[in-house]
């Protein structure tokens, strides 16, 4: 039991009732303890499916899945010991006050009153909360309303936290603020499952990312290795100041690993007609540089800017799971 | 890590009850003006109308001011209790989820349908007994109520805010945000007559409509209470529906209905 992944999900499937097609189609994966695990896809890919199965909201209908080794369907008062959420839309108890959101959601799972009010006032201050803690949550805003979830969800010591696309709507400092949380709280052991449709989050701060899509996972790696997915995605960037950019081209084209050079509009607003930007792709970019440089250099140009361009996540989530709206 | 992690499941799940009703009895506490108000207004408007001011222009017999006052106590309560669970539980299961915070907390979920009944069953008590003393404001010298029954008064009181509390579960789970003002008019007006809270089941003379006002909680509530309260006219009781049967009835219908609405509950916050 003590070695069990944080989340361990297993062939999972869940069809609701009244529908033709599975919500979440046979979805496995592990998330190990001390990781943050990305479940990325477009609106309906079956992520607040998965997140329901595994927060016990949801009752699967095939397949297993596990918290801290604790069966979602039968150990469902350990697994809600272990877990908490943190939802897209607020939930906060209205009728209460902010100190008392936290002191109750604590009180709920048996922590002793002393501990919990203390536990309170530390995260609320930890928030910047603390000065507003004797207000009603309705008069939050949707910033505020946000880390005072988080508080709530911190309040029983969890093992899994779960983030349901945690920076919807915020604006950039709070998006901010909540990133360095994030990671601040997995490096005190939180293992965090995070479903976004922001590829920059995801990004920014995943481990490990699984992109699903019509109740499937479609991937599951780490981000640099799913960049390395879209064929040829990577290329170097080069601007280079000079008179006969088609030599120059061809040049590049004979670089050993080369598979493709071309010409784009240099985009940084030089007003020099003699700078040009070429995109070269090859299997092993980094190891490019040099040979370009030289390249270059020989045909007498100058070089104004080299940088490696990796495909970004966005590309990758598009490529594979399509362009049409869902 | 917690040192909760040790305890019991059943430990877990009884203190995460006890802190939930915590929680609904502050919360009542902090509105309980604005509680009494919701459910006394219009009871008190009944009894102040058919109680004080209609005998008092001889529009109404004599008498009548003792069988009502029942009739207002069971519909007090029972609207307090009904109301108590009903329209927070269709908000919030529609929208506001400030449910889930309790939902998540380490208990089964069928216990946070049973921790509504027992709050609202608290409040519809406590509507109920509220009447007693306003009832004996209002009606003055026409106030009276029979002694030595109390354990029975206890009993219907009781009995009665739970009906209303059950009622209040399954239709909470069943009725849907945009049709809250429709079930005001189509379940709240004949319930509130054709529950006998103003006329003696005995009496009536129609006779489908005296057949209609059985399929009523309220009529067994309305005639337990009366049973309880309503003192003896030279010498002899009220004739009410047989007290036996009235608490029979109502322990069935609570038991059924407790058992729909924690079903319909879970379908709606399981899924």
């Amino acid at each position: 039991m003590s070695s069990a992944p944080a989340i361990a999900v297993r062939d999972l499937k869940k069809r609701y009732a009244q529908s033709q097609v599975n919500a979440v189609d046979g979805v496995s994966f592990e998330v190990e303890r001390g990781g943050i695990f990305g479940l990325l896809g477009p609106n309906g890919a079956g992520k607040t499916t998965t997140i329901g199965i595994l927060t016990t909201a949801v009752v699967p209908t095939g397949g297993e899945a596990s918290i801290m080794g604790f069966d979602v369907v039968g150990e469902q008062i350990r697994v809600k010991q272990r877990i908490a959420v943190v939802p897209q839309r607020s939930n906060l108890d209205r009728s209460l006050l902010v100190r008392e959101i936290l002191t109750f959601h604590a009180a709920y799972h048996g922590v002793p009153r002393r501990e919990r009010e203390a536990h309170a006032d530390a995260l609320l201050k930890e928030l910047g909360l603390y000065e507003r803690r004797n207000e009603k949550a309705d008069r939050y805003s949707g910033g505020m309303s946000q880390r005072l979830m988080i508080a709530r969800a911190l309040m029983h010591k969890p093992d899994v936290l779960f983030l349901d696309e945690p920076t919807n709507n915020l604006d950039p400092q709070s998006r901010l603020f909540l990133w360095e949380r994030i990671r601040a709280l997995n490096e005190q052991g939180l293992t965090i499952l995070l479903s976004t449709h922001d590829m920059l989050e995801a990004d920014q701060l995943c481990q490990r990312i699984a992109i699903m899509d019509h109740g499937k996972i479609l991937v599951n790696d780490t981000p640099a290795e799913l960049k390395k997915l879209i064929p040829g995605g990577n290329s170097l960037e080069l601007h280079v100041e000079t008179n006969e950019p088609a030599r120059l081209s061809e040049r590049f084209g004979a670089l050993p690993g080369v598979t493709k050079v071309e010409e784009v509009a240099s985009g940084n607003g030089e007003s020099d007609d003699n700078v040009h930007a070429f995109h070269v792709y090859a299997a092993e970019v980094p190891s490019l540089v040099g040979a370009a440089a030289q390249a270059i250099l020989e045909s007498g140009a100058r070089v104004r800017d080299i940088s490696v361009r990796q495909a970004t996540l966005e590309e990758v989530f598009i490529y594979l799971t399509g362009r049409h709206l869902r | 890590m917690s040192e909760t992690r040790q305890e019991s499941r059943l430990h877990l799940a009884l203190n995460a009850f006890m802190a939930t009703l915590h929680r609904d009895l502050v919360v009542t506490g902090r509105e309980f003006v604005q509680f009494l108000v919701q459910a006394l207004m219009q009871p008190l408007f009944f009894l102040f109308i058919f109680g004080k001011v209609l005998p008092g222009i001889g529009l109404a017999a004599q008498g009548f001011t003792a069988l009502l006052l029942p009739g207002i106590v069971g519909l007090s309560s029972m609207l307090a209790s009904l109301q108590g669970v009903t329209l927070p539980l269709v908000l919030d299961l529609g929208f506001a989820r400030e449910i889930d915070d309790r939902l998540l907390a380490p208990q089964p979920a069928w216990m946070v349908a049973m921790e509504k009944l027992l709050i609202a069953t608290v409040r519809g008590a406590i509507a109920g007994l509220t009447i007693f003393p306003v009832g004996w404001l209002i009606l003055g010298s026409s106030f009276a109520v029979r002694t030595d029954r109390l354990p029975t008064l206890a009993l219907m009181i009781l009995l009665t805010a739970a009906t209303g509390a059950v009622i209040g579960l399954l239709m909470g789970t069943v009725i849907k945000p945009e049709q809250i003002s429709l079930m005001f008019t189509l379940i709240f007006t004949p319930l509130i007559f054709t529950g006998c809270t103003y006329y003696p089941w005995a009496r009536l003379n129609i006779l489908w409509f005296k057949v209609v006002t059985l399929f009523n909680p309220l009529t067994y509530c309305s005639e337990g209470l009366r049973y309880a309260m309503v003192p003896p006219f030279h010498g002899h009781d009220m004739p009410t529906l047989g007290i036996g049967w009235v608490v029979l009835a109502l322990i069935f219908g609570i038991g059924l209905c407790a058992f729909a609405g924690t079903r319909t509950f879970l379908k709606r916050v399981v899924s």
